[in-house]
């Protein structure tokens, strides 16, 4: 019974220490963007880096954040492999929702996040590809003539879009980050107008 | 029964029409359904006997190509509609222009979960800075190693300013006085119509001093000291002087005639090739 004790408060010890060093490497930037690729956690934390952030991911719970995952290529339809969670990246996200007010206070202007909204639901009903012409066309009936262009160049610098030689937009590694995609045009289809 | 010859230019205006087609497709996101696959492969099929000559094979190559990658897109379309983000675009995009800015706002923040990061000094990084601040010099030594040049300005002379090779120890229309005086000797020595072929006058021993005397001849021409005289078909060029500038042109329209004079064209002419 003694034995069990000790064996579980080891394992308890070990877990919090990898739970800190976890916490420190998502938290705090390292790279030019933020997050943490799976093979580097795996290097600081070990093989078993999945089951600590699935304990830190329960951890963060009660503070309304959570570990999100951001699979390379499509979200996996079964349990993913260790190979895809070593290319996947790792970050601390919001977990529920921010308030209008809230999303001020975090340097948003209402017309900019309206904006943002608008591109990313437009693209995303262009199967991901969408010419910048036809956006900026979309906006200009909502923001002001001179606003738009300033928008979508800060859209395409804080990683929610990117732009190929032909002016074709996508969607950016942020978007797919923070963006529940699904939920977003749900929601939109879902308003009355 | 149409001849082979009308045939093949039939084949090859559809399968241009084809890549056409197919290249409007992936181009402008257009359906891909829009593409008729099993009539187009029977097409590529029906001329495939026609083709002799390499073209017309690239050609079929590059139809099949093309409806290729159509049928890439084909699949890609079936794929997303078939996932749960697929809705009608048309029905999205009404929704789009239609909602209000604040609801939009609201509907975004309900499925947005922006990135925690935080960009803050560590205590290691706080150690490093300190340990970098206690090695650096103060400014006043590091100025030191680097001490203002003192600039005085004092006036140049001609001398001073010739050897800058700002000024040259010439006047420009005393140089290309001598230059015409030169021109006209060697046509004297001669003896051609009182002209001289162009690479004759304006070649030299390097390629600078060519360039030099092309830029000097090019002023001969301009202020009215020479002509040039061209015979295309010979592809001949002569500098011709004037005895006396001439300074009225008249009522003649001038024109610029360019005159290359690259390293190639002066090495030609020191082998003797530019006769």
């Amino acid at each position: 019974m003694e034995k069990r004790r000790i064996r579980v408060s080891k394992r308890k010890a070990y877990y919090a220490s990898k739970i800190k060093r976890a916490t420190h490497l998502l938290f705090y930037r390292r790279h030019k963007k933020p997050g943490v690729k799976g093979w580097e956690l795996r290097k600081a934390l070990g093989s078993d880096y999945p089951k600590v952030l699935k304990i830190l991911d329960s951890h963060l719970k009660a503070f309304d954040l959570q570990v999100k995952t951001v699979f390379e290529e499509e979200k996996p339809a079964e349990k993913p492999t260790l190979e895809q969670l070593d290319k996947a990246r790792f970050y601390i996200t919001l977990r529920g929702e921010l308030t209008p007010k809230e999303a001020k206070m975090i340097g948003w202007r209402i017309d900019d996040l309206a904006g943002l909204a608008i591109t990313i639901a437009y693209i995303i009903s262009k199967r991901g590809k969408a010419p910048r012409k036809e956006v900026e066309e979309l906006l200009r009936d909502k923001l002001p003539r001179w606003k738009v262009g300033i928008n979508v160049d800060r859209y395409i610098r804080y990683g929610y879009l990117t732009q190929d030689e032909n002016e074709q937009l996508y969607l950016d590694w942020r978007t797919r980050s923070e963006v529940d995609q699904k939920a977003l045009i749900d929601l939109v289809l879902s308003t009355e107008t | 029964m149409q001849s082979k010859r009308k045939r093949v230019k039939i084949g090859r205006e559809k399968l241009q029409r084809v890549i056409e087609m197919c290249m409007a497709v992936e181009e402008r996101s257009l359906d891909p359904f829009l593409i008729d696959v099993d009539e187009i492969v029977s097409v590529i099929k029906e001329y495939f006997p026609e083709w002799d000559l390499p073209e017309d094979l690239c050609l079929d190559a590059e139809t099949i190509h093309h409806l290729a990658s159509v049928i890439k897109l084909q699949s890609e379309w079936v794929k997303h509609r078939s996932t749960s983000l697929y809705t009608d675009p048309v029905l999205l995009e009404e929704k789009l222009v239609r909602i209000e800015k604040e609801e939009i706002v609201e509907v975004f923040l309900k499925a947005w979960h922006p990135i925690v990061e935080l960009e803050q000094i560590s205590l290691h990084s706080l150690a490093e800075a300190i340990r970098y601040w206690e090695g650096l010099l103060p400014l006043k030594e590091r100025w030191k190693e680097f001490p203002s040049a003192e600039i005085e300005t004092v006036p140049a002379t001609r001398e001073e300013l010739i050897r800058q090779r700002i000024l040259r120890d010439k006047a420009f229309s005393e140089e290309l006085e001598n230059f015409w005086q030169e021109l006209k000797n060697q046509v004297k020595e001669k003896e051609e119509d009182g002209k001289i072929r162009y690479w004759d006058f304006v070649g030299a021993e390097t390629y600078e001093e060519t360039v030099r005397r092309a830029f000097m001849t090019s002023f001969l021409v301009t202020y009215g000291y020479a002509t040039l005289e061209i015979h295309p078909l010979e592809e001949e060029l002569f500098i011709k002087p004037y005895e006396k500038p001439i300074t009225k042109i008249g009522k003649r329209q001038l024109v610029s005639i360019p005159i290359a004079v690259t390293t190639e064209d002066w090495l030609r002419w020191k082998r003797g090739e530019l006769e």
